[in-house]
């Protein structure tokens, strides 16, 4: 049996080697290269935790160990009758005062970071005249993609969200179908998207995401919303604030878009008769939450959330949208265009059209 | 009147057993229906981790396994690892405090027959059209909005199943304060007794909100009300409410029991008293009582304001007061004893380290800030593994080898244990630790694939090999059983040759009626007193020997369920148009159900005494 | 246990629904058994003060507008006088007074059916106002709460009547006096979840 634990120690050993050498994820996603104010007081209270723990643990491991190494019965002698002890109240206090108060240590900077977190008054406060508002952004969930919408910016995006760094950037959190929750690891923790309420918080983004791997920070649906839960992702761009002021002018007009090119144009005309009707191409107003507004579709990092972002995926994903997301609500293109599918030109030419939308270029 | 006196036949066996009212009987049905369950769950595990072996897999599909993921958590916990600790419960608790059955012998069959049915009825929604695909918690407005019957299969056959846990839950209160043996007074009660009383006053007090819940989702999904329909004025989180008032008991239902087990294997096997008897009651009341003042912890991120957010949490971390109490009084217990390393004490001492692994990371995300970031992460997943099955599968496995000689007179093989135990806690630790590094780097649980070069994919790998080494330590078990049943070899009375308390000391095999005379208890460990004083019966009795009363056989509990899981059907289909049937079955249904209850409740059933003389002679009162 | 003694008022033991194993075991796991019903009952109360007055946009149903106290207070007398006669015919259950018990029950009986009566009366008159079961969450709690506390009174008489036909001809004995017993702990049980029904349903559903 010995034999079996020492096997088992190795093996610890070997897996901590492991974990150590493959570093803490990717920065775009990962909770352990925190980005953000909020994710790093997590980040703290999780360090913290860990400490506390890992004292409980080795306490713990090295009376089970020295027990077992100094009482086995081949050692203690095979007849020998222990003595029966029954207990001893001075140890039970022990090992309970000492347990208090390490709890103790971790539930305060709980509580106290537990109120923080949920202070949002400034969202709704008075500012000043020429002064911004803070950015405030009504996010709804809905199967299986994302609506952003700036009430005060009065522009609507979906599935990127676009946000400045170095300030608070306040959330209005609800859900259009089923519940579902809002999650970005690298930038602070999650919230629910309820049906049946708006939920508020705030988070903090101090890194340009331009330097990322991607390009994005990653955002991920933390509730489980059907078959397709695991493709909800979204992404997350961060700017400087005069970056950011000049893509919310650029949403501001991007209802003048018009489509260059033959290709591009025959696109349009297609989009104009089978994809209007739930898609707007333009970023100005509220959002419909119908379908993912399109306005800034050419400058995304994803098609439908998981894809990489080219034509050809573009294309497979209008022809059978059902094979790339399970329980996704897009029509089939038979539903939308008279019974038939798309014909490949047809196809090119609405890929065309989609990735020449965009207000970055 | 007594159906053992025509121990004849595999018929005869099996009406034996679908009529039997004897706790001992009922432990082994108990045994063998959770064994299946564990396979089918097993199995379903094992499925998830071949889907997630290597990114964008595509090895089951998405809606597919959205159902085997709630399917697996189903089994596991309500059809799985509480009738595994029934059946131990069962075997174990009336021998331990001297009864001759429990208070309830035919509710206790009841109990059994509608948990096995309401099992069958769940599962059965492979077979029809597909298996509930909203998570074992099913949040209302993703279980409202499923498509097709699987919600409905989830939500009845739960109903079923739950019921005959409350009443397993009653039965075991009422044997406990009822049918204690002279002299076994509530503080020399063995802990497993113990920790069987305390999960059942918390199965009492759970299983309510539970049923209520139930209620509200049939009601809403067949018939038409909207107590989660937001548009009427619903609440979905109600529903989540509901849900974990009952749910976080119910991981105390289980580890409690998971913890007597163990209370009863480590003494024995540091051949020591357990060290600090009456904190460790104290601590398992203690855990009981908390166990239902933390339940919003699994809702941390729903939204439910600072205020309540920051008490629950608090509540939480109290928990782990008292069982930080009882981590360290099963130190003290090996500390200063005589260890001897048999399979049973093997698991026990792979439990600790285990189970603190996992109960620290529980404390972790009671901090609840702390708990956004890990909150339906792979975290989440990997600490309650570590709970259930570093804590409770661990405990089964130990008791399985533990209590095999007094269920059966049987040993299984130690050699092949130990084995067992290796494949399987490398396993366990394999599958597991990774998924919280998993989850840490930003890996949301319940999610059918992920993408590549996310830096997931070594540790999904990684644990999906653990899995398997899981697996092999499962089948050897089961190679092991049949081995034994094989060889046949009967092992006699206290095998292990340190047992401490009453159900080692009784002769085996165990008489159907248990004890020939009720015996006298004269303090905690009552076996290891009478050995210590030399006395070879093992007992001191409270009466000479005289008739004993026996409740009869009956197969009205069968029948009785056999009719709730046809009704179950009528309910269930009663929605679809295109199914006029299905309001005639629901009635038929009940009406077995109800019938067969006028009939028990019509029928004057006394029962029948075994005579004085036909205890004393040869056979012991076996005709 | 011999069903063929035969007590006198003198013999018959002075706790006779515990005077038996099986009798006490009844006893203990009634009661325990009404801790889990309480806990069904909090959670329908909770979720009825929840969802209390909650509809569809624009509804026009509230506590205030549908109940009426007289009503209520009527069934809450009838229903708490049951509990009285029951008590009656248990003291005389304890008396070996087996006539007089079944004559206090038949009255238990009857005072139940009186506020089943009315109890059915109310919910057709709502029905008839358009407040039904599916109309809105509010209707859908309030007939979950007060309908599920009907079906225990339905029970309750089932099992009372039941138990009256039963043993007319038996008369009492060891075996079904705590049968006798625990079917008044029940009726007792039901009454009270009535007042609270009564006190949290109608009382603050009608003041303001």
């Amino acid at each position: 049996m010995m034999k079996g634990l020492k096997k088992w120690r190795l093996f610890a050993m070997l897996t901590a080697l492991i974990v150590f050498l493959s570093g803490c994820g990717k920065n775009y996603l990962s909770t352990l290269s925190p980005a953000g104010e909020v994710a790093k007081e997590q980040h703290n209270l999780m360090l913290l935790a860990t400490a506390i723990m890992t004292l409980v643990i080795l306490v713990v491991v090295i009376i089970y160990v020295l027990a077992l190494v100094k009482f086995r019965r081949k050692r203690v002698g095979e007849d020998v009758i222990p003595k029966q002890v029954e207990g001893s109240t001075k140890l039970e206090i022990l090992w309970t005062a000492i347990p208090i108060i390490l709890l103790l240590i971790l539930a305060v900077p709980t509580v106290a970071l537990t109120y923080k977190l949920a202070d949002t008054k400034a969202m709704d406060a008075k500012v000043a005249d020429g002064q911004n508002k803070p950015v405030t952004v009504n996010v709804t969930a809905k199967l299986y993609w994302w609506q952003f919408e700036y009430k005060n910016e009065g522009i609507v995006t979906s599935q990127e969200l676009v946000v400045p760094t170095g300030e608070k950037v306040y959330f209005n959190l609800t859900a259009g179908d089923v519940k579902h929750s809002f999650w970005i690891p690298a930038i602070g923790g999650k919230m629910d998207t309820n049906v049946d309420n708006v939920n508020k918080f705030y988070l903090t983004f101090d890194k340009e995401s331009k330097d990322l791997e991607d390009g994005v920070f990653y955002g991920k649906c933390a509730e489980l919303c059907g078959p397709s839960h695991a493709l909800m992702d979204f992404k997350v761009k961060t700017l400087s604030r005069a970056d950011f002021d000049n893509w919310v002018k650029e949403m501001k007009a991007s209802d003048k878009q018009v489509a260059t090119g033959d290709l591009e144009k025959q696109g349009e005309e297609i989009f104009k008769t089978s994809c209007v009707s739930c898609h707007a191409t333009s970023g100005v107003g509220k959002g419909t939450g119908l379908a993912p507004n399109l306005a800034t579709f050419g400058d995304r990092n994803r098609v439908a959330g998981v894809l990489d972002h080219n034509k050809e995926n573009i294309k497979k994903w209008i022809n059978d949208p059902q094979a790339v997301k399970p329980g996704n609500t897009m029509p089939q293109p038979e539903k939308i265009n008279n019974g038939k599918k798309f014909t490949d030109q047809e196809l090119d030419a609405l890929a065309a059209y989609l990735m020449g939308l965009s207000v970055e270029k | 009147m007594s159906s053992t006196a025509k121990k004849k036949g595999f018929g005869a066996t099996i009406w034996n057993y679908l009529t039997t009212v004897d706790h001992k009987k009922i432990a082994i049905l108990y045994l063998i229906a959770g064994t299946l369950f564990f396979v089918i769950g097993g199995i379903e595990a094992m499925l998830i981790r071949i889907q997630l072996a290597k990114p964008n897999n595509d090895f089951v599909s998405a809606g597919l396994f959205n159902e085997i993921i709630t399917m697996h958590g189903t089994t596991m916990i309500f059809l799985a690892a509480m009738p595994l600790l029934f059946a131990f419960m069962n075997a174990v608790v009336p021998l331990q405090i001297g009864a001759r059955d429990v208070a309830f012998p035919f509710l206790n069959s009841l109990g059994f027959w509608l948990f096995f049915w309401g099992g069958v009825f769940l599962n059965l929604s492979w077979l029809l059209g597909g298996a509930p695909d909203a998570g074992w918690t099913s949040y209302a407005s993703l279980s409202l909005a499923s498509p097709g019957h699987g919600i409905d299969f989830y939500a009845i056959g739960l109903q079923i199943s739950g019921a005959g846990t409350l009443i397993s839950g009653i039965n075991f209160i009422v044997t406990i304060i009822n049918m204690r043996a002279p002299g076994m007074t509530f503080m020399r009660m063995p802990l497993m007794t113990w920790t069987t009383f305390v999960s059942s006053a918390l199965i009492l007090f759970a299983f309510p909100p539970l049923t209520v819940g139930l209620f509200f989702m049939i009601f809403d999904r067949m018939f038409g009300s909207n107590f989660f329909d937001h548009t009427m004025g619903g609440n979905t989180i109600i529903w989540e409410h509901l849900f974990w008032i009952f749910g976080h008991p119910e991981v105390y239902i289980l580890v409690l029991p998971a913890f007597g087990i163990f209370s009863e294997i480590i003494p024995t096997f540091a051949r020591k008293r357990l060290f600090g008897y009456s904190s460790m009651v104290f601590a398992t009341i203690l855990i009981g009582f908390l166990g239902f003042m933390v339940w919003a912890h699994h809702m941390f991120t729903v939204g439910l304001g600072a205020t309540a957010n920051a008490i629950f949490a608090v509540a939480t971390m109290a928990i782990a007061v008292p069982t930080g109490m009882k981590v360290f009084n099963w130190l003290c217990t090996i500390w200063g004893g005589s260890i001897k390393v048999t399979t049973p004490m093997l698991y026990a001492l792979g439990f600790i380290p285990s189970f603190v692994a996992g109960g620290v990371t529980g404390v972790m995300q009671a901090a609840a800030p702390l708990d956004y970031q890990l909150h339906d992460s792979y975290f989440i997943v990997a600490h309650f593994h570590y709970v259930i099955v570093g804590g409770i599968v661990l405990a089964l496995l130990a008791a399985t080898h533990f209590y095999w000689p007094i269920m059966f007179n049987r040993m299984l093989n130690e050699t092949l244990g130990k084995i067992t135990f290796v494949f399987f806690f490398i396993g366990f630790h394999c599958t597991f630790f990774v998924q919280h590094f998993l989850g840490l780097m930003g890996m949301p649980r319940r999610v059918f694939t992920y993408l590549p070069n996310q830096g997931l994919d070594t540790y999904n790998l990684i644990s999906t090999v653990g899995a398997f080494l899981m697996a092999i330590g499962v089948i050897l078990l089961v190679i092991n059983v049949i081995i034994t049943t094989i060889k046949n070899k009967p092992c006699g009375r206290d095998p292990w040759g340190d047992g401490r308390t009453l159900e080692w000391a009784i002769e085996q095999p165990v008489p159907f009626y248990n004890f020939r005379q009720t015996p006298l208890v004269r303090g905690l460990d009552t076996y290891w007193i009478e050995k210590m004083e030399g006395n070879k019966e093992g007992m001191s009795y409270a009466e000479p020997v005289t008739d004993i009363h026996m409740p009869n056989n009956s197969f009205i509990p069968f029948v009785m369920v056999i009719g709730l899981f046809i009704s179950g059907f009528g309910a269930l289909y009663n929605q679809d148009t295109d199914k006029p049937w299905s309001l005639a079955v629901l009635i038929i249904g009940l009406v077995i159900t109800f019938g067969s209850m006028a009939v028990r409740s019509l029928k004057d059933d006394l029962g029948y005494h075994i005579s004085k003389e036909e205890l004393m002679n040869e056979k012991g009162g076996n005709k | 246990m011999d069903l063929k003694t035969k007590f006198t008022p003198q013999s018959w033991p002075e706790h006779p629904e515990q005077s038996t194993v099986e009798g006490k075991n009844k006893v203990l796991g009634f009661w325990i058994f009404l801790g889990g019903e309480t806990v069904l009952f909090a959670t329908l109360f909770a979720t009825f003060l929840a969802l209390k007055n909650k509809g569809p946009s624009g509804m026009e149903f509230s506590t205030q507008s549908l109940f009426e106290l007289p009503l209520a207070f009527i069934m809450t007398m009838l229903l708490l006088t049951s509990s009285l006669t029951s008590v009656y015919a248990m003291y005389h259950m304890k008396n070996y007074n087996f006539k007089a018990m079944q004559a206090w029950l038949a009255i238990t009986v009857i005072l139940g059916l009186g506020f089943l009566g009315f109890e059915i009366y109310e919910f057709t008159h709502y029905v008839h106002l358009g407040f039904t079961f599916t109309q809105s969450a509010f209707g859908s709690s309030f007939y979950t709460l007060v309908g599920t506390h009907g079906l225990h009174v339905v029970i309750g008489l089932g099992w009372i009547i039941l138990l009256m036909l039963r043993n007319a001809k038996r008369g009492l004995n060891l075996y079904n006096a705590p049968k006798f017993f625990i079917a008044s702990l029940y009726w007792h049980f039901i009454d009270v979840v009535w007042v609270f029904i009564f006190t949290v349903v109608y009382l603050m559903g009608v003041i303001k």
